[in-house]
């Protein structure tokens, strides 16, 4: 079996999880580690459901089984309770406390769970709950929403600091690093409070 | 040589310059488009590339670049390659001089495509060798033997990477890039290039004889190889092999096969040293049959005896039970977990701002009892706003559309077709519909761009894949020009001139082409295009739904009001739907 640490990202098609999941892969490469990776392109990015599987250590294919993963990152609630099938029992999950809600909810008037019941669903495994929108703007854009989301997950990923920050500086947009590595670093803050 | 993470389809692509590629071509679709975008971003570029109408004339000039001694390229996705089985089945015949590689680039369980069709068959049927790579590191190693290999037997070599190769990433150890000093030259030779009868039949004849040293030669490449390791073997192809090798134990022998045609001497020998053998592959049992064709009295496991599918993708939890089933594995080792059930989907939807939107919404509301034929593109996802009725390859709406229209069916036929579609296979439906007296309705969708493959220029746009301004072409001139009876181009973000241009083809013979043209919401926002948002008066707002029924993202209902998110791009159209006037700009009360 695989002794790969899995990382699962979940979110909604233009959230930022492809450039997250870049950083992961390009820590890796700083720390001299294989990774192996697959996400979601194409038409399903237009507003849907997107995933993207990050295998640390990975050495052969780069889907995570569902059950196996060690930790979920979820930029949106509901998107953390579809996928929350994929983490292990001491799988851990660091979500973003937003819903957008589907447009289904609005055209077809199907039923979402609220917020309160999601997070009573997530709560069998370790949870972490931030409010990445506010963080990321504190920090200086909204835009870094999905590196305050790396951050406050940082303490579970078995890399170091200072390769996921180097690798920040060196995959977000030139004029923005000197926010992304504060976003990094305020996610990181709260992360290991929670 | 320098160590990246990178998505399949950008290591395939640093794989052709390191391979000295000369001439690129392609025809978007996914998984395979990300190969020439990359390419066509490379800032000092030593080949030629374009974007191709479609795929039978990507492959047409792909081959004949090659026949002038270069190495050429050629991309696209599987059923891209139906679009181009016409010169594929030729081109074995005629070979090559210069390396032809074929990329055509296999999606199983169909995430973004009409069918789970598999490249390797047509390269069976071609009789040209295939490479089918396990990983995104195989991948690019086997690109530059790929040329290699065509210009060694002096034939098309196709590359079939799945979803899951394009679309996954590693840690990949690239080569350097390596410029190409070719310089093309056509040297004539009729018995070559002509292929009359008296010449086709002499080539096919060379096209057979080639297979017995190509079958040896792809033994000694490597791409499939073995490790004996007990009395009962695991075979697998492709990704399948990654998910093999994850979960193999000890004492159960495997073969990995990468590279086709399969040398059956080399495949039996392997197969006679074991009591019991598994196949596993996604899609065709092409491994499968020939595997049966050598194993005698050994017992073969795999699709044709029900413990493999023949659908779908294949995972580690899918292989683990295959292998589970067919006694290689004691038991499944992964814990069997069942997504939470009932929660609201989330598929893909236009943008917030879409014209297609629009477009469909003016359709159903003049058409209210129509058949609706459409076709491929982001404009597709009009199924959720039950605005389309049929769509089965490109281009295949205005031909389904005319054949419903002179069937007898008494509604209405209105049909939809995106730019890029209608320039792909469209223009000759359009034709074939006015030549022979059909009576329907054709809306171009016109967003000036191939939108949902990634944003590629078309003949439409005004430039070329590198960049190079070029003259966009007249979707009017071309209807025109085919004979139809009513052309009237219109901007849909204008809702009732829409409805109107509609209602005016609704009444007329024959076949009417309305082309509703409006730049793409993404190309807008990217060329800086801001309109400026929304806002509902909440005290205006009588929550009648009429706006949110629009099925815009940026519309959400909420306490009994409208509200608009901060998706909206601006269009204005909730404002033309709203009855009492409760839309207006943001920050202007």
């Amino acid at each position: 079996m695989s002794g790969s640490f899995d990382i699962l990202m979940v979110g909604i098609g233009g959230q930022g999880t492809i450039l997250a999941s870049n950083i992961l892969g390009e820590a890796c490469l700083i720390e001299g580690r294989p990774v192996k990776g697959a996400e979601t392109h194409g038409m399903a990015q237009r507003g849907g459901s997107v995933e993207s599987h990050i295998r640390i250590d990975g050495l052969f294919g780069p889907l995570i089984p569902p059950g196996k993963a060690d930790l979920m990152i979820a930029f949106d609630l509901l998107e953390a309770l579809r996928y929350a099938h994929y983490v292990k029992k001491e799988g851990r999950i660091v979500v973003n406390n937003h819903v957008v809600l589907p447009t289904s909810v609005y055209t077809q008037k199907l039923v979402a769970p609220t917020e309160d019941e999601i997070i009573a669903a997530l709560k069998k495994n370790s949870l972490c709950l931030l409010d990445a929108d506010k963080m990321a703007a504190d920090a200086g854009s909204p835009l870094s929403q999905n590196v305050v989301m790396l951050g406050a997950a940082s303490g579970s990923i078995p890399l170091k600091p200072e390769s996921l920050l180097e690798a920040v500086r060196r995959l977000v947009p030139k004029k923005t690093v000197e926010i992304n590595v504060k976003a990094f670093e305020s996610g990181r803050a709260f992360g290991s409070t929670c | 040589m320098e160590r990246k993470y990178l998505l399949g389809n950008e290591a395939i692509a640093h794989a052709c310059v390191e391979s000295g590629v000369d001439f690129v071509s392609g025809y978007p679709g996914t998984p395979s488009s990300e190969v020439i975008d990359v390419l066509r971003a490379q800032p000092d570029r030593a080949y030629y590339l374009e974007w191709s109408v479609n795929e039978k004339v990507a492959l047409e000039n792909a081959l004949a670049a090659a026949w002038c001694g270069i190495r050429a390229l050629c991309t696209m996705k599987h059923v891209g390659l139906n679009v181009a089985a016409d010169p594929l089945m030729t081109s074995a015949y005629t070979g090559v001089t210069g390396g032809l590689v074929i990329m055509s680039a296999d999606d199983p369980f169909a995430h973004s495509s009409q069918n789970e069709q598999d490249t390797r068959c047509y390269a069976h049927f071609a009789r040209v060798p295939c490479l089918d790579p396990a990983s995104v590191q195989e991948a690019h190693d086997m690109i530059p033997t790929a040329f290699v290999l065509s210009e060694e037997f002096g034939l098309p070599v196709i590359f079939r990477p799945t979803t899951r190769i394009c679309h996954s990433k590693g840690d990949v150890t690239l080569g350097d890039p390596v410029p190409s000093t070719r310089k093309g030259e056509f040297h004539k030779d009729p018995r070559q290039y002509v292929v009359i009868p008296a010449h086709t039949r002499i080539l096919h004849k060379k096209l057979n004889e080639k297979q017995p040293a190509i079958r040896k030669r792809l033994v000694e490449l490597g791409f499939n190889r073995f490790d004996i390791r007990g009395k009962i073997a695991v075979i697998a192809s492709g990704i399948a092999a990654s998910y093999v090798q994850e979960l193999l134990p000890a004492g159960v022998s495997f073969m990995k096969i990468g590279a086709y045609p399969i040398d059956e001497e080399w495949l039996g020998a392997f197969v006679q040293k074991h009591e019991k053998i598994l196949v596993i592959e996604e899609l065709a049992p092409e491994v499968e049959e020939i595997v049966r064709q050598v194993a005698g009295c050994v017992p073969v496991f795999g699709k044709k005896n029900g413990y493999a599918s023949y659908e779908g993708e294949l995972s580690p939890p899918a292989v683990a039970a295959i292998m589970a089933k067919a006694g290689f594995l004691p038991n499944n080792p992964f814990p069997a977990v069942e997504p939470v059930q009932n929660l609201p989907p989330r598929p893909p939807i236009l943008c917030a701002g879409c014209h297609h939107r629009v477009a469909f919404y003016a359709i159903k509301k003049v058409f209210k009892d129509a058949i609706y034929p459409s076709d491929i593109g982001c404009y597709t996802l009009g199924l959720q706003l039950g605005a389309v009725d049929t769509t089965i390859c490109m281009g295949a709406s205005i031909t389904v559309g005319s054949g419903i229209a002179h069937s007898g069916e008494p509604r209405d036929v209105i049909c939809t077709i995106g730019d890029s579609t209608f320039l792909h296979t469209g223009i000759q439906g359009l034709m074939n519909a006015v030549y022979n007296g059909a009576n329907m309705t054709v809306v171009i969708l016109d967003n000036r761009i191939t939108a949902m493959t990634g944003h590629q220029p078309n003949p439409n746009s005004g430039a070329t894949a590198c960049g190079v301004e070029s003259p966009p072409i007249s979707l009017d001139a071309i209807c025109r020009s085919c004979g139809a009876s009513f052309v009237e181009t219109i901007d849909p973000y204008d809702l009732t001139g829409m409805i109107n241009v509609l209602e005016s083809a609704k009444k007329r013979k024959g076949v009417k082409v309305i082309i509703a043209k409006q730049m793409c919401v993404i190309t807008a926002r990217r060329a800086g295009i801001k309109r400026g948002r929304y806002q509902v008066d909440t005290e205006t707002c009588t929550g009648c739904g009429n706006c949110v029924r629009f099925g815009c993202p940026a519309i959400e209902f909420s306490k009994e009001k409208a509200r608009i998110n901060d998706l909206c791009s601006g269009c204005a159209v909730c404002v033309q739907l709203c009855p009492v006037g409760a839309i207006g700009r943001e920050g202007k009360k």
